[in-house]
């Protein structure tokens, strides 16, 4: 199909302004509103006790939800695509759950599961270990949440790239593990990658199901979001526009360093043939 | 290396791909499995490859039983008929890659991966990727891959179908010059006749997952077993009943016994030959192979009526020969096949 010049310019027109609107003018403001006040004062307020145990727990949940679901989600791409059992139509499933299932009824189900009444909760508390309203449960409920990114975006590259390179190295005396790391991983590497951005963002931003296995209390289990959304609701005037904005801008700005780093260490595109 | 396929059924849900198939393949032969797509014969070699594991039936190399043996655990080399090149590494560190995982001295490795780049014309393109070479090349690096662990067996699957026709030429030439040089046992699958007539010692025809015939190219050529084989072996035309090469149909003027009146629709000339369409009585239609020279003698041109001999001595007897003649020096199949 030939489109002439001048509509392609004003399709352009139109995307921008509607990404505009939707995305870069409220982001735009977040900025702004932050260093309102110079940028002393936002530094203040993300350097907090309260904020810096926002970042660090933030941190801390998606260093551990990441590489879970990592490992999961090209555990499960692989027996997706390349496995033969008979599991996998049920397994296909099951990993699109997280995305079908309202945040807060995730967090909801993990509180009937582990909370003080639930099934396994009882048994967590007699051993000494809380899970809801604790770090623990945040960390499941995250990795609950962000689970399927992987999976769907290495499921697609690996049926892509086909099993004939696996194959080549398995008579050229390739172990299973060999190949593998040497030639399956590197084949879906920028799948890998684009996965892990996702998962991190998503573990990054997430609150509903978070929130609600939280106790929400400020320097122990608030991650950012949660403290974004506390600082809206529980202060008044200006401080509540400047505190929640910062802590806001922090998180843009953690969310925009992952995919920077990934965008730099992503493929020129003759390389990702 | 020997190899013995003993009884080999394979299916894939409903459709049987291999059906009772027994072949056998001497040590040091060059051997083509020759057949039309959906025969069976890329089933076959992945299942001696180990890439596919058969339903019943045993594969044996050099007489041990390794039906259930890995591919790497075989001492093959398989070259794929996209060549599946390892894409995010050098042509160099393609053809390293089996010497890498047998984890030989770094020297050693170089050594033997630039003998092998320099044996397959690539030594400048080391250090490219895959992707930037011509098709005939990521061929060759395919080769130099599979060579490079000295395999006792080299397997091809339809290694030159993506290729055009010159370069095919010259890879086929190449490759049987190779096999003559270092006589490693190959088998090599293909759908085109002609290449495994010149490349090949011994060819075994393939049909609808069973094996037509064994034998040197010759023998499938002048005594093909069955209709097939005859049909699938070069060109053929049906006179009455009888199956018959063009160049076995002599042409002549006048009447003549046992010749049948035809009438001459085209004639095209190719070059040193000339092919002759007829139609005849029966309202069938046959090709004749001539000269050129026997062309201008007799002064044919299209709607001359002529007078069609056949000499039928290469075709099978219809009904089919079920039990192909003794096969080849190389191979013969080991249970009666059709």
């Amino acid at each position: 199909m030939r489109v002439s010049r001048s509509a392609t310019l004003s399709l352009r027109a139109v995307a921008l302004v509607y990404l505009s609107l939707l995305l870069l003018v409220p982001l735009g403001v977040i900025f702004a509103k932050t260093f309102e006040h110079g940028f002393g004062t936002a530094w203040g307020w993300v350097t907090t006790p309260a904020a810096v145990s926002a970042f660090w727990l933030s941190v801390t949940i998606a260093a551990i939800a990441v590489p879970l679901n990592t490992i999961f989600g090209v555990g499960a791409a692989l027996v997706l695509v390349r496995g033969k059992t008979p599991g996998r139509a049920l397994l296909d499933g099951l990993i699109d759950l997280p995305f079908v299932v309202s945040p807060v009824v995730v967090g909801l189900s993990l509180v009937l599961v582990y909370g003080a009444g639930g099934w396994f909760g009882s048994w967590f508390l007699h051993q000494g270990i809380r899970i809801i309203y604790a770090p623990a449960g945040m960390i499941i409920a995250t990795v609950f949440v962000s689970l399927p990114f992987v999976v769907r975006e290495v499921a697609p590259v690996l049926s892509e790239v086909g099993e004939e390179q696996e194959q080549a190295a398995a008579t050229l005396g390739a172990s299973r593990w060999q190949t593998f790391w040497r030639i399956t991983l590197p084949s879906i590497r920028w799948g890998v990658a684009y996965g892990v951005v996702l998962t991190t963002a998503r573990a990054l931003g997430e609150i509903g199901a978070v929130a609600v296995v939280s106790s929400n209390v400020a320097g122990s289990t608030l991650t950012l979001p949660l403290l974004v959304q506390q600082r809206v609701t529980t202060s008044f005037g200006s401080q509540a526009v400047t505190s929640s904005y910062a802590a806001g801008t922090e998180l843009a700005v953690m969310s925009l360093v992952v995919l920077v780093a990934m965008t730099l260490l992503a493929p020129r595109k003759g390389d990702a043939a | 290396m020997s190899i013995e396929v003993e009884s080999i059924t394979k299916h894939f849900g409903e459709f049987s791909a291999l059906d009772d198939v027994s072949l056998t393949v001497a040590e040091g032969s060059l051997t083509a499995l020759l057949g039309p797509s959906g025969s069976g014969k890329s089933t076959l070699l992945r299942i001696i490859a180990g890439l596919e594991a058969p339903d019943t039936g045993t594969v044996l190399l050099d007489g041990k039983d390794v039906t259930d043996a890995r591919p790497q655990d075989r001492g093959i080399g398989f070259v794929f008929q996209h060549y599946a090149p390892f894409a995010h590494m050098s042509v160099f560190e393609n053809v390293a890659f089996g010497l890498r995982i047998r984890k030989r001295p770094r020297d050693e490795v170089r050594t033997r991966v630039e003998e092998l780049l320099a044996l397959v014309g690539l030594t400048k393109w080391s250090g490219q990727r895959p992707h930037q070479l011509s098709g005939g090349q990521r061929q060759r690096m395919a080769l130099a891959r599979a060579l490079a662990v000295d395999p006792t067996l080299l397997l091809l699957d339809e290694p030159f179908g993506a290729l055009d026709a010159n370069v095919r030429g010259e890879l086929r030439r190449w490759l049987r010059r190779l096999h003559d040089e270092q006589g490693v046992t190959t088998v090599l699958v293909t759908h085109d006749q002609e290449e495994a007539m010149e490349i090949s010692d011994t060819i075994a025809v393939m049909n609808e997952g069973k094996i037509e015939q064994v034998g040197s190219p010759r023998e499938v050529y002048d005594a093909p077993a069955t209709p097939f084989v005859m049909g699938f072996i070069g060109p053929v035309s049906r006179v009455e009943g009888h199956l018959v090469r063009p160049h076995d149909v002599s042409v002549s003027l006048g009447p003549e016994p046992g010749a049948v009146e035809a009438m001459l629709k085209r004639v095209i000339y190719l070059g040193f030959e000339v092919r002759l369409e007829l139609e005849l009585p029966g309202g069938d239609t046959a090709q004749a192979l001539l000269t050129r020279g026997q062309t201008e003698q007799l002064e044919l041109s299209a709607g001359d009526i002529v007078y069609v001999k056949w000499d039928s001595a290469h075709a099978p007897s219809p009904p089919a020969v079920h039990a192909p003649p003794d096969g080849g020096e190389h191979a013969r199949p080991r249970t009666a096949t059709a």
